[in-house]
């Protein structure tokens, strides 16, 4: 039952500082906002594009000058308009918005699919020198499509690292969460965080439940006002901009008959997602 | 459902307590409108549903102003043959009065939304006829006495169920429009919607919602929903469902005093939760135990006396 901070969500306008291109769909965009430098891994913002459209983006970094950084994919008309930006250009900013992954464990195991990324590596980079174990799976397409990985290996050593592609281009050929039944038969772990397609997410549920050990996961879905009054973003009876977008396992599993298989369009229907 | 100090009846409505869900706020899905019946309301307005489905405007859909937020959604919505299953699905699930709002873009569209609404279960329906953001619909009708007659008087003639209209402030004269409404049959006035209102950024010296204007509630718009309500209590003798600003039980008491039978909750579960509906009606209780009346009934319109 989180309320909404009215400073918050006060519509801000900010320029650019930086773009930089991740691969040949993704863009790093960094600017200064000391509101959503309040963020913390998990929440998202919402970013404006004038005259063109606002968008729930996850934060891959806050720091404490009030340097902010987010990922966006080029995949629609808001992205592809964001994609054209440079730095010095005006956007604007609400936020954060909804709950973060918790921080209490020890001994952590990490699954990331494509952008979804994101919001652990923001984890990552808060927890690592105080975890006992931290173990990543990133998983992609292509070689293309593993973000910031060298980052990652930066952070988090390589030999922490399991890299998985679809087409074999790069680590592992197979879905990232085949390592991740391995990983759990082999060592012990508190907690897995999950965020990525959300077949991918649901598959990661099921291992978790079947190791029974706990899970957070983070949510994607259509968001208008992100302060919990719309609609456009309920799973079953919670709405993701408040009671998520980060959700345990035990959460997910009163949504089964959403999760991973549909969301709200424009218009409120149920679609397959 | 026994009767007690908080229980209202509305138009043939029996609520356990007169704080109620307003229309526009979550209420796309029958397992949203439980959360907000188990947050404690009295009885819950869907979504405005229209005849076919339709999309929000692209975002930015909503912007917070000092007071409030203003807000053009764009009355998305699945349309009625779809959201039907919702209304049947909120009916066996919630133990409190499930209420339609329905909105067209003509009289039939109207009367057959309401129609398909009853069928499907509703207790009642609320007609948008004053959504200051979307044209030929809403406050297009709501602004103007002799369609709004017109609309009113075929639905009512489309289904037996209470019939009620939710008013605009952006009028003139909202008296008029009210005793137009209740002379083509409105069971009971929902006052008011929001009020037309708009916000620029002055950094790019844009409009920031992409419909340019909007609708703006909450705390801001209070003080011109009690107005409203205290003319209208004057001018008709349906009961009023007063709705803009309520976030506590003090802003409901009030609205009462002004002649409102029950109040409508929206923008303030942003700032509260879903629990807000429960909170309110609990102070409301204090306050009629405290002032000594043995029903929230004898305070509808105490401030007229004066």
């Amino acid at each position: 039952m989180s309320a909404y901070h009215i400073a918050a969500n006060k519509h801000r306008v900010t320029r650019l500082l930086s773009v930089k291109s991740e691969s040949s769909t993704v863009k790093t965009f960094t600017f200064k906002d000391k509101q959503c430098a309040k963020a913390e891994p998990g929440q998202f913002l919402m970013i404006w594009i004038p005259s063109v459209d606002e968008i729930p983006l996850s934060v891959l970094d806050a720091e404490k000058d009030g340097t902010v950084s987010i990922i966006a994919k080029n995949v629609g008309e808001a992205t592809k308009a964001l994609h054209k930006l440079k730095a010095g250009d005006a956007i604007g900013v609400r936020g954060p918005f909804g709950n973060s992954f918790t921080i209490e464990a020890k001994k952590i195991i990490m699954v990331g699919g494509g952008t979804g990324i994101t919001p652990l590596l923001f984890l990552a980079k808060r927890i690592v020198s105080k975890v006992e174990r931290l173990r990543f799976i990133i998983g992609a397409k292509t070689r293309e499509e593993l973000l910031l990985i060298n980052k990652l290996e930066m952070l988090c050593g390589k030999g922490n690292i399991v890299a998985t592609t679809e087409d074999g281009s790069y680590g592992i050929k197979c879905l990232a969460t085949a390592p991740l039944e391995t990983l759990l038969a082999k060592e012990n772990f508190d907690v897995i965080y999950t965020c990525g397609p959300e077949r991918m997410m649901q598959k990661v549920l099921e291992i978790s439940e079947k190791h029974g050990i706990a899970l957070e996961a983070s949510l994607e879905r259509l968001m208008l006002c992100a302060i919990g009054l719309c609609g456009s973003c309920v799973i079953g009876k919670y709405r993701v901009c408040i009671d998520g977008p980060v959700f345990t396992g035990d959460q997910l599993k009163e949504v089964k008959g959403e999760f991973g298989i549909s969301k709200r369009y424009f218009d409120g229907r149920k679609i397959a997602l | 459902m026994k009767s007690t100090r908080l229980s209202v009846n509305l138009a043939g409505l029996k609520l356990a307590n007169p704080t109620m869900l307003a229309s526009g706020i979550l209420g796309y899905s029958a397992e949203t409108l439980e959360s907000i019946a188990e947050g404690g309301a009295g009885a819950v307005v869907t979504k405005s549903v229209g005849l076919k489905a339709r999309r929000s405007y692209a975002n930015p859909t909503v912007v917070q102003a000092n007071c409030g937020i203003i807000n053009a959604m764009g009355l998305p919505n699945p349309g009625i043959e779809e959201f039907s299953g919702e209304i049947r699905t909120a009916k066996n699930r919630l133990n409190v009065p499930v209420i339609a709002s329905v909105y067209g873009f003509s009289e039939e569209e109207y009367a057959t939304v309401t129609k398909k609404a009853v069928e499907a279960g509703a207790d009642a329906v609320e007609l948008n006829v004053s959504c200051p953001h979307v044209k030929e619909t809403g406050s297009e009708i709501g602004q103007n006495p002799e369609i709004l007659k017109k609309v009113v008087s075929k639905v009512k003639t489309a289904v037996k169920k209470p019939v009620f209209v939710k008013l605009s402030p952006n009028v003139t004269s909202i008296t008029e429009i009210a005793e137009a409404a209740v002379k083509a049959g409105a069971d009971a006035l929902t006052v008011i919607n929001t009020v037309r209102a708009m916000a620029i950024d002055t950094e790019t010296a844009m409009p920031i919602l992409s419909n340019r204007v909007g609708g703006l509630s909450g705390p801001a718009i209070k003080p011109i929903a009690i107005r409203c309500v205290y003319e209208v209590y004057d001018s008709v003798k349906v009961p009023i469902i007063g709705c803009g600003g309520v976030a506590n039980w003090r802003d409901a008491v009030e609205f009462m005093l002004a002649g409102a039978s029950a109040v409508q909750i929206g923008t303030a579960i942003a700032l509260k939760g879903l629990g807000v509906f429960g909170a309110v009606a609990r102070g409301i209780e204090a306050y009629l135990k405290k002032k000594d009346y043995g029903s929230v009934e004898d305070i509808v319109g105490l401030s007229h006396r004066s």
